[in-house]
């Protein structure tokens, strides 16, 4: 536990543009008992709790805007399980994606799980908590919050509960057959408990990669490009950007494909059929495929992707925001076009692009913007542009993702009123004193 | 800026039509290539200019020097034909063209001319390089590659400019007035196409291979015969100036490299298969990729040697996989001599 003022300014923001508010404590705990414990004093005091993963969310989630404590769980990142047959691990809440990609390297290595495209000091429990996505969110099935099998929880009210099938058996495989309460913890910004440990969903760990490149000039080819690449089945992750940086990559949108195979025979029937499926639109010359030889391919073939990392700093000075939204694929080249405009207007720079979600029942849609920090003036354009992002994502029929306070508000003006009501009757249940990241999801 | 300098009545008067009955990449009998020819030089819509894949060979094919690929290019770009997707063209002259400032700097003979191709330059290194001079960069890289994609307008655009930036801010202030070439592309660009287009070259290239040659004979004293089967990549642009293919003979020769016999070999050798599949034509470039790495495997060769960094890239991977090794020919040079 710390009160130092160096390290409660240092808790007191994040990398995006948000206000700073100072916690009174910063709390490492060591394991779940210790969570409880805090907790229960909290929950006695009525003093607001911020649980905090890797602390990259840029959005303010992890911001004490009501002061309180900060609740850091980098201490707690055992890897507890992995089984090998059932396809799941179960780790501590301050478990880093990079700590279980390198255990599962070294220890199972035929299996990986889902990789978002954050630093790998992002953890497993904050990345589900927000409905982060990753590099098999296309292939596998969906958001990360999708890939967990089950959950630890401390209430507010500092009860340890168990959620999916390790609430009735030992194992952590599944969230059927029960009644699902898995989704009382994601999405809700930490206002509902503290995760403890997850159970989330590995998969088969290919030998063999490879990365294929198309290009067009049409704004509008987007979604039909997307859908015949889709539905071929063959790629493992589908991404798609538009940048104006470099400048020959500028007006270009850019899908990006990445294949695994456990053998260089299916690698290859891959590539040839999901070259395929855009026959008739790469013979007319208008789009077509990238030559990519392998000098090339080494950085698309990361995972995590560290394309976007780089682009944060392009302005140089350590700013970088986005609001991502999920949409519908279709909205891709409205979204597009919107960001260019805000862009535009606001005088800032961009890199706009879109990771499939499932076999495209959604994308995720990112209108990311580097800036100065130490540019005020840029620093303000840049937040206005992100409050206009927001609005023209929920606009065109989009949501903004890990929305910050604004955005959130935004979201909540246009929710169903019966929802927004059910939301509130359930968190006054679990949260009777209000204690847990009190300022989010508010009115 | 002149027009191409070809002689329609030359090919009017052509019986063999080795230009195309000689591709490996098309199909007619005699009667058929010469009606396409004859398509070609009335300005028609020939079937030749959608089937071209671009290997520059029929440079290299027609007996008379009458340029039948530059023509064919010159064709495909007044019929706005497009080899390659045109976003991929349209990126790749961004992405080629000039950039960032060029300035004076001393240079001493000899000069090796890097091209686009700056990243290699790690492979012009020891006593077999002693005193050169580098130059690189996209100001001074001749944009030949633009043959591919069907834009002559480009190459004519830039040439000019990129002489110039050699002579006044190398060559000239040096008193230098010969130019290695590190990459076929550029001796061909000045010694075939730049002729071709009635460009005047101020300075003499010289090929990389002459070089490597030359400098090998100087000290032949200092190398360790490999004793290696070297299967060589031929790259399109050596098509341009088939004249120094036999350099690759000269160099193996004195660095005891055997150049296997090949099916696919000196004016029967394929293209590497990466501007096949820039023209999304996978199918073809994969068999010819195989074919070709294969073929090398077939005649026994332990190493597989490059001039062109394109093709090393392209194939390194394949070449591998059937247990040769992939080099270029400075590091093979090196090799030799125990660096």
């Amino acid at each position: 536990m710390s009160t130092s003022a160096e390290e409660r300014f240092i808790y007191s923001r994040d990398q995006g543009v948000h206000d700073a508010h100072v916690p009174d404590y910063i709390v490492l705990p060591g394991s779940t008992q210790e969570v409880r414990q805090i907790i229960g004093l909290a929950n006695a005091e009525k003093i607001p709790v911020v649980p905090m993963g890797g602390g990259l969310v840029l959005s303010g989630l992890t911001i004490p805007l009501k002061g309180g404590i900060v609740l850091d769980m980098k201490r707690m990142n055992r890897i507890i399980e992995v089984n090998e047959s059932s396809h799941y691990a179960v780790v501590e809440a301050g478990t880093s994606q990079g700590m279980l990609d390198a255990y599962l390297k070294k220890n199972c290595p035929g299996l990986k799980h889902s990789l978002p495209d954050a630093p790998p000091v992002a953890t497993i429990a904050g990345n589900i908590a927000i409905h982060g996505s990753g590099h098999l969110s296309q292939s596998e099935g969906g958001f990360h919050s999708e890939m967990v099998t089950g959950l630890e929880v401390v209430l507010p009210t500092s009860e340890i509960v168990r959620l999916g099938s390790c609430s009735t058996v030992p194992g952590w495989f599944s969230r059927a057959p029960l009644p699902d309460l898995v989704g009382l913890f994601l999405g809700w910004n930490g206002t509902t408990g503290v995760i403890t440990k997850v159970g989330i969903k590995l998969f088969p760990r290919q030998a063999f990669h490879d990365v294929l490149t198309y290009m067009t000039e049409d704004i509008d080819a987007g979604p039909d490009i997307l859908t015949r690449i889709i539905h071929t089945g063959m790629a493992e992750d589908i991404n798609y950007a538009l940048s104006p940086k470099p400048d020959y990559l500028t007006g270009f949108q850019m899908i990006v494909m990445n294949i695994t195979a456990h053998t260089e025979e299916e690698l290859v029937m891959k590539r040839g059929l999901i070259r395929n499926s855009l026959k008739g639109l790469y013979e007319t010359k208008d789009s077509g495929f990238m030559p990519m030889p392998s000098n090339m391919k080494g950085s698309f073939l990361d995972v995590p992707q560290k394309t976007l990392s780089k682009f944060a700093d392009v302005r140089k000075g350590g700013g970088f925001e986005y609001v991502g939204a999920i949409m519908p694929l279709e909205k891709i080249p409205e979204a597009c076009r919107a960001g260019m405009s805000i862009t535009d207007k606001y005088d800032i720079t961009y890199s706009l692009g879109a990771r499939i979600i499932g076999r495209g029942h959604s994308a995720m849609f990112f209108f990311a913007y580097p800036f100065n920090r130490a540019d005020e003036d840029e620093v303000g354009r840049v937040r206005m542009a992100l409050e206009e992002t927001n609005r023209a994502a929920l606009s065109m029929g989009g949501i903004p993702w890990k929305a910050e306070i604004g955005g959130q508000k935004m979201i909540l003006e246009q929710m169903d009123p019966a929802t927004y009501e059910f939301m509130n009757r359930i968190r006054k249940v679990i949260d009777p004193n209000g204690i847990m990241n009190p300022g989010n999801w508010e009115v | 800026m002149e027009a191409l300098r070809t002689d329609p009545d030359i090919c009017a008067r052509c019986s063999t039509f080795d230009c195309i009955m000689k591709c490996q990449y098309m199909d007619y009998d005699l009667e058929g290539a010469g009606r396409e020819i004859a398509k070609l030089r009335n300005g028609e819509r020939s079937a030749i200019l959608t089937e071209c894949v671009t290997c520059y060979a029929c440079e290299e094919y027609c007996p008379y020097d009458n340029h039948p690929f530059y023509f064919i290019v010159e064709q495909q770009e007044r019929l706005g034909i497009h080899p390659v997707p045109k976003p991929v063209e349209k990126s790749q002259v961004v992405m080629m063209g000039p950039r960032g400032e060029i300035s004076e700097k001393q240079v001493g003979s000899p000069v090796i001319n890097m091209c686009f191709f700056t990243m290699m330059q790690g492979g012009i290194r020891g006593p077999l390089f002693d005193g050169v001079s580098l130059i690189g960069g996209s100001n001074i890289f001749c944009n030949l590659m633009f043959l591919h994609f069907a834009r002559n307008s480009t190459i004519k655009e830039r040439l000019p400019v990129v002489i110039d930036n050699i002579m006044e801010n190398y060559l000239s202030p040096s008193d230098v007035n010969e130019l290695i070439c590190y990459h076929d592309e550029c001796y061909g660009a000045y010694t075939s196409w730049a002729p071709a287009f009635g460009i005047e070259v101020p300075f003499k290239p010289v090929h990389f291979f002459e070089f490597l040659y030359k400098r090998l004979c100087q000290m032949k004293d200092a190398i360790k015969p490999l004793g290696v089967k070297v299967a060589y990549q031929r790259p399109c642009s050596n098509r341009l100036c088939p004249e120094t293919d036999r350099f690759v003979d000269d160099i193996f020769g004195l660095i005891g490299a055997e150049r296997p016999e090949r099916l696919y070999e000196y004016d029967n050798a394929l293209c590497c298969g990466g501007i096949i599949e820039a023209a999304q034509l996978f199918d073809l470039a994969e068999e010819n990729l195989r074919k070709n790495v294969e073929d090398m495997r077939d005649a026994g060769a332990q190493y597989c040697v490059f001039n062109c960094p394109f093709c090393f890239w392209t194939m390194a991977e394949p070449v591998m996989k059937l247990g040769m090794i992939p080099i270029m020919m400075s590091d093979l040079c090196l090799m030799a001599l125990g660096q």
